[in-house]
């Protein structure tokens, strides 16, 4: 017989248990050496909190009643969980990479940072768990009755039982819970012990169902029997609570704040949602699978009208295994405790961070800002928290009498919670959702959750008066809590679900589509809903070691290989760390993000080691930056290109130039020599026969007028060759007048013949004479006359006769010049044209400018003279257009 | 290994995972199919039992989690599926 | 003083007054006009002495030194080389290619009388 001393004996140890368990845990985090914390195992037993004493004793009961129905709680979460990828796996990126605390913050900070949100799901989610709470305590309360009631020797009082049993949850939730405020809301002890709380639940399930399957009906067969001669042996669930429920559980499942903390609040690892994707659903599974058989052989074997809620715990009772009862009962112990630990740590804080901390920081008008000051206060106010929401839970049960089915408050409090849906999971995937419509939803969503199932689980009477059920609110018809606009028959909670999220859904949308969104909303928005682009997985510092060598890898393409590795080295070897990979801690990345700034510009390396470490979501702003420098980079480096090629250019440019100015002082330093050359030889003609004429006494007068005259000449020659040279220059130089007349060609050929000279008969075409030209006169003479003057001099013919014969070519004169000589040979044609060139020995006395400065003359007056060969003798051509323009100087 | 080969084979490796994705977003669907039937049995005529119905909704139970089991396993390397951009390896 | 003389030079003002100059010192004086045969010239007459201008038709001054030099009968036969250019280099191109004495026209005849009996005592 198991006396209630021995029963309050075993539960204290096992609550000695779970604290030491739990403060081993915390010592441990703190230590650092919490690695065996942080296994995807804890974590989905973490999960099992969702299994709460519903699961353990109300499931039973609910079989009982209404058979199969009871999987449709378990249906949902499964299915959440396999579908982790969808919904689950974005919103712990999201919890991590923004830093959530609660299901209040995520909402509210998706929202625009809005504290208004924050509030309203803070009430809500309290108003909504209450009850959760106090079937918690009803539960317990009811377990302990149990084995009371088979004789014990103190009765005790439910309510005390009930208050007991609070204010011990209070202790432990404060001891552990509120130990030191982690920033990121992490309860290592906690996690631990309802872990290990998990452990127990499923055991001691399993157990029961082992006894009740093998012990009590003879294997599987037998039970199978059993169950098929049960009153639930047809399955009998209705199409709208099968699907219904399993939605609802759904939601809950991610809408629950205890669900919430565990699964993105705690989580340690995005990682561990993988292993929870098959082994919650798994555990669910093993919950469920003996929950039937327990409730035939209840029904079969207890009395009419026993609790089918507390099967788990008379069955083994009544058949004397008062070991397994113990089991069981412990069992369903943990599966409250947890529930309410939990439950209360998530509440207090969304009560503390978005309702009591905002106003007293208002209050206090923000000055007090001293950290110390503030953390006190925090933690107080958690503390206070997990009191009264503990608190509120025991008064509701107090309230309600304790007497409801407990199945039916479960699935009160799920609905409300899933109000939270449709405004957490917009916020997570629709860009658009904005804060007044996740207002509108919230809003519309819990006073029909209110009207339709909140109050009237109370019972009709309590608060809801008996009329309102029967004739709607204010008498209007379609305002009946369990039958709004005339749908009736449907079951209460379907209906009030099916109100409450359709209309909940819709104001979401609508008022969301209406309405635009505050810049910050959208830039949250933006950030959650594409948080997969934006975040790498932030990652503890566990994962440090392979960040030091991305790092080392990036590091070693900017800096060069060497500088890297030994920046690299010599932080290793300041941190105390072996070898040449650092701890990648914050001193650490400042410094190396200032090494490669050098290189790339500090944006630019904040981007990278950013990226690398994946702590910081590369901001907007960061971007830009890189853009900036990028863009600044680009400019300069074009202008640099530009320059250089300026540079090239000018390069070339100066090579050339001083090409030509060397070709030209080589030229000149030619002509200079050749000038000089022609000016000497006659004077040295010139010197001699002067001083032969001073020094020789005995002349004769023909030596003397010899002599003298040979003198004249030779100034004579020297003179013309000084002319020469002046008129070629000033032709060269292109500062030449010209001064154009017209007049014949007949004409100019005579003045020519004349200047000439004698002894060269030349032969014109008559009809030439008269042909009219406008040009510098003087100088086409000039040129005739040398030609003439030339045929003279050189023309070796017996009898030297000059044929000038004309032409006319469009605007052009064309006037021959051939001799009868022997020609020029083809060699020297164009030699001839050359400055001092002259053919043949010298006796005839030119200075060889002569033709020299025909062309020069004809390319003043537009036209040309070229040597012709081919001819008889020599022959000249010269071109002239028939009116002369003055050209461009 | 060459390169073309060890790319090769990153291009497998990264195309069977994509493929494990799609798995991973295909699983609860299916799921929601199955767990569907169940509805169709209260509107039926033959009346279905208990037994075979607990035999039908645990033994889906169980398919899910095994094969979301193997679908984790292969989504192993980075499990998150955003993979890490610079520092290449 | 009964020595002969090729003048090698083209101009023939110049060629009449030099000769004019020698003839009257006691030279015999022969007279040459182009450069093409001006060696062979100085062969058959074995003068001893050459005037020689640089600018020639048909071959260089400096050629015609280099050959007269080359050859073994006139090896010895001491040259002056007239010229129109009286820069450094062409003083020390003439001195290289084996010019005895080398003057810049227009010169002094008693300038010229004293080189061409300095050359031929020596």
């Amino acid at each position: 017989m198991v006396t209630l001393n021995l029963l309050i004996l075993i539960c204290l140890a096992y609550v000695v248990f779970l604290f030491a368990v739990a403060f081993a845990a915390d010592r441990a985090a703190i230590r650092g050496r919490g690695k065996w914390l942080n296994t995807p195992l804890v974590y989905t037993l973490s999960l099992s909190i969702y299994c709460t004493a519903w699961t353990f004793y109300g499931a039973v009961g609910f079989a009982a009643r209404s058979g199969l129905e009871y999987v449709t709680i378990y249906l949902g979460p499964t299915l959440v969980m396999v579908g982790w990828w969808w919904a689950l796996r974005k919103m712990v990126r999201v919890g991590r990479a923004q830093r959530i605390t609660s299901i209040a913050d995520l909402i509210s900070s998706r929202y625009g940072k809005s504290n208004g949100l924050a509030v309203f799901v803070t009430i809500f989610a309290v108003i909504g768990t209450t009850p959760y709470i106090a079937l918690q305590l009803q539960s317990v309360t009811l377990s302990f009755a149990v084995f009371t009631e088979a004789g014990a020797a103190i009765p005790l009082s439910h309510q005390s039982t009930a208050l007991w049993v609070a204010a011990g949850l209070v202790l432990f939730t404060i001891l552990f819970g509120t130990r030191n405020l982690d920033a990121n809301e992490r309860h290592h002890g906690v996690v631990m012990a309802i872990a290990l709380e998990a452990v127990v639940k499923l055991f001691a399930l399993l157990a029961v169902g082992v006894f009740v399957v093998w012990g009590l009906s003879g294997g599987v067969q037998g039970i199978v029997a059993r169950i098929d001669a049960s009153k639930i042996a047809e399955f009998d669930v209705s199409g709208s609570r099968w699907a219904g429920l399993t939605m609802l559980s759904a939601a809950a499942f991610l809408c629950l704040p205890r669900m919430f903390q565990v699964m993105v609040v705690e989580n340690e690892d995005e990682g561990h949602l993988r292993m929870a994707s098959w082994a919650f659903p798994t555990y669910l599974m093993l919950m469920s699978l003996f929950v039937v058989p327990i409730a035939v052989v209840g029904l079969d074997l207890m009395p009419e009208g026993a609790n089918p809620d507390l099967f788990v715990l008379t069955v083994p009772l009544s058949e004397g295994q008062n070991g397994l009862a113990i089991l069981s009962f412990l069992g369903g112990f943990s599966s409250a405790t947890s529930m309410v630990i939990v439950a209360a740590i998530a509440l207090s804080t969304m009560v503390s961070n978005h309702i009591v901390m905002p106003l007293w920081l208002s209050a206090t008008g923000g000055t007090a800002v001293m950290s110390g000051d503030m953390r006190n206060v925090a933690l107080l106010t958690r503390r206070f928290s997990i009191a009264g929401v503990i608190f509120l839970g025991y008064l509701y049960f107090h309230v309600s009498g304790g007497g409801t089915a407990l199945a039916a408050i479960g699935l009160v409090s799920f609905a409300g919670v899933a109000q939270f849906l449709p405004a957490m999971i917009g916020g997570l995937f629709w860009r658009g959702a904005t804060r007044s419509g996740a207002f509108a939803g919230l809003g519309m969503g819990f006073l029909l959750w209110l009207f339709t199932l909140f109050l009237p689980s109370f019972g009709p009477g309590t608060i809801l008066p008996q009329a309102v059920f029967d004739q709607g609110l204010f008498g209007l018809i379609w305002l009946r809590p369990q039958a709004l606009f005339g749908i009736v028959g449907l079951d209460p909670l379907v209906h009030a679900v099916m109100w409450s999220m359709t209309l909940n859904t819709g104001a979401f949308v609508l008022v969301s589509l209406l309405s635009f969104p505050q810049p910050v909303e959208r830039l949250q928005a933006a950030q959650y809903v594409d948080v997969f682009q934006h975040s790498v997985t932030t990652g503890s510092w566990s994962g440090g070691m392979a960040q030091s060598e991305d790092l080392l890898i990036m590091s070693q393409r900017i800096l060069g290989a060497p500088q890297a590795q030994a920046f690299f080295a010599s932080a290793a070897r300041a941190q105390g760390v072996n070898g040449y990979l650092p701890e990648p801690s914050p001193k650490f990345l400042n410094q190396l993000e200032r090494e490669l700034a050098g290189s790339v510009g500090g944006a630019t390396a904040h981007a990278m080691v950013s990226q690398i470490v994946g702590r910081a979501a590369v901001s907007v702003e960061d971007l830009m930056a890189v853009a900036d420098e990028t863009a600044q980079i680009m400019e300069y480096s074009s202008r640099l290109e530009a320059k250089s090629a300026e540079q090239t250019r000018t390069a070339r440019q100066l090579r050339e130039a001083n090409e030509k100015l060397t070709q030209l002082s080589v030229q000149k330093d030619e002509f200079l020599s050749q000038v000089s050359h022609e000016l000497r030889t006659p004077m040295t003609s010139i010197r001699a026969f002067s001083e032969i004429l001073r020094d020789t006494r005995e002349l004769s007068a023909g030596e003397q007028a010899k002599y003298s005259s040979i003198i004249h000449d030779e100034t004579v020659r020297l003179t013309r060759l000084l002319d020469d040279l002046l008129d070629l220059s000033v032709l060269e130089s292109g500062r030449v007048n010209l001064n154009l007349q017209a007049g014949t060609l007949g004409n100019m050929l005579d003045r020519a013949e004349a200047a000439a000279g004698a002894g060269l008969r030349i032969e014109r075409g008559k009809a030439d004479g008269d042909i009219v030209l406008t040009t510098d006169l003087d100088r086409l003479a000039q040129v005739f006359i040398n030609l003439m003057a030339n045929t003279r001099k050189y023309c070796d013919a017996d009898e030297p006769v000059l044929s000038i014969s004309t032409m006319r070519t469009g605007g052009d004169l064309v006037i021959d010049f051939v001799d009868n000589g022997c020609g020029i040979r083809a060699g020297q044609q164009a030699v001839i044209f050359e400055k001092f060139s002259r053919l043949g020995d010298n006796t005839v006395g030119g200075a060889g400018l002569g033709l020299a400065i025909c062309r020069e003359i004809m390319t003043r007056l537009g036209g040309a003279i070229s040597y012709l060969p081919g001819q008889a003798g020599a022959a000249f051509r010269v071109t002239l257009p028939l009116e002369t323009r003055v050209a461009a100087q | 290994m060459t390169p073309e080969q060890e790319a090769i084979i990153a291009e497998r490796r990264s195309y069977r995972r994509r493929r494990m994705i799609d798995a991973a977003r295909l699983l609860p669907v299916f799921g929601v199919a199955f767990f569907s039937i169940p509805l169709l049995w209260s509107g039926a005529e033959g009346r279905t039992s208990t037994t075979s119905a607990m035999l039908y909704i645990f033994g889906i139970w169980a398919v899910l989690a095994a094969t979301s089991a193997a679908i984790s396993r292969h989504l192993r390397p980075e499990g998150g599926g955003s993979s890490r951009q610079a520092g290449g390896r | 003083m009964g020595k002969q003389v090729l003048v090698i030079e083209d101009e023939p003002n110049i060629i009449e007054a030099i000769s004019y100059i020698l003839s009257r010192d006691g030279w015999e004086v022969k007279t040459h006009s182009n450069g093409h045969d001006a060696v062979e010239a100085a062969r058959a007459r074995g003068p001893d002495l050459i005037v020689l201008d640089v600018m020639l038709p048909g071959k260089s001054g400096f050629d015609i030194l280099h050959e007269i030099r080359g050859d073994a009968a006139l090896g010895q036969v001491p040259v002056l080389m007239l010229t129109a250019r009286g820069q450094n280099k062409d003083r020390e191109m003439a001195e290289r290619a084996g010019a005895s004495r080398y003057m810049t026209k227009p010169f002094s005849n008693k300038d010229f009388l004293d080189a061409v009996r300095d050359l031929v005592r020596s």
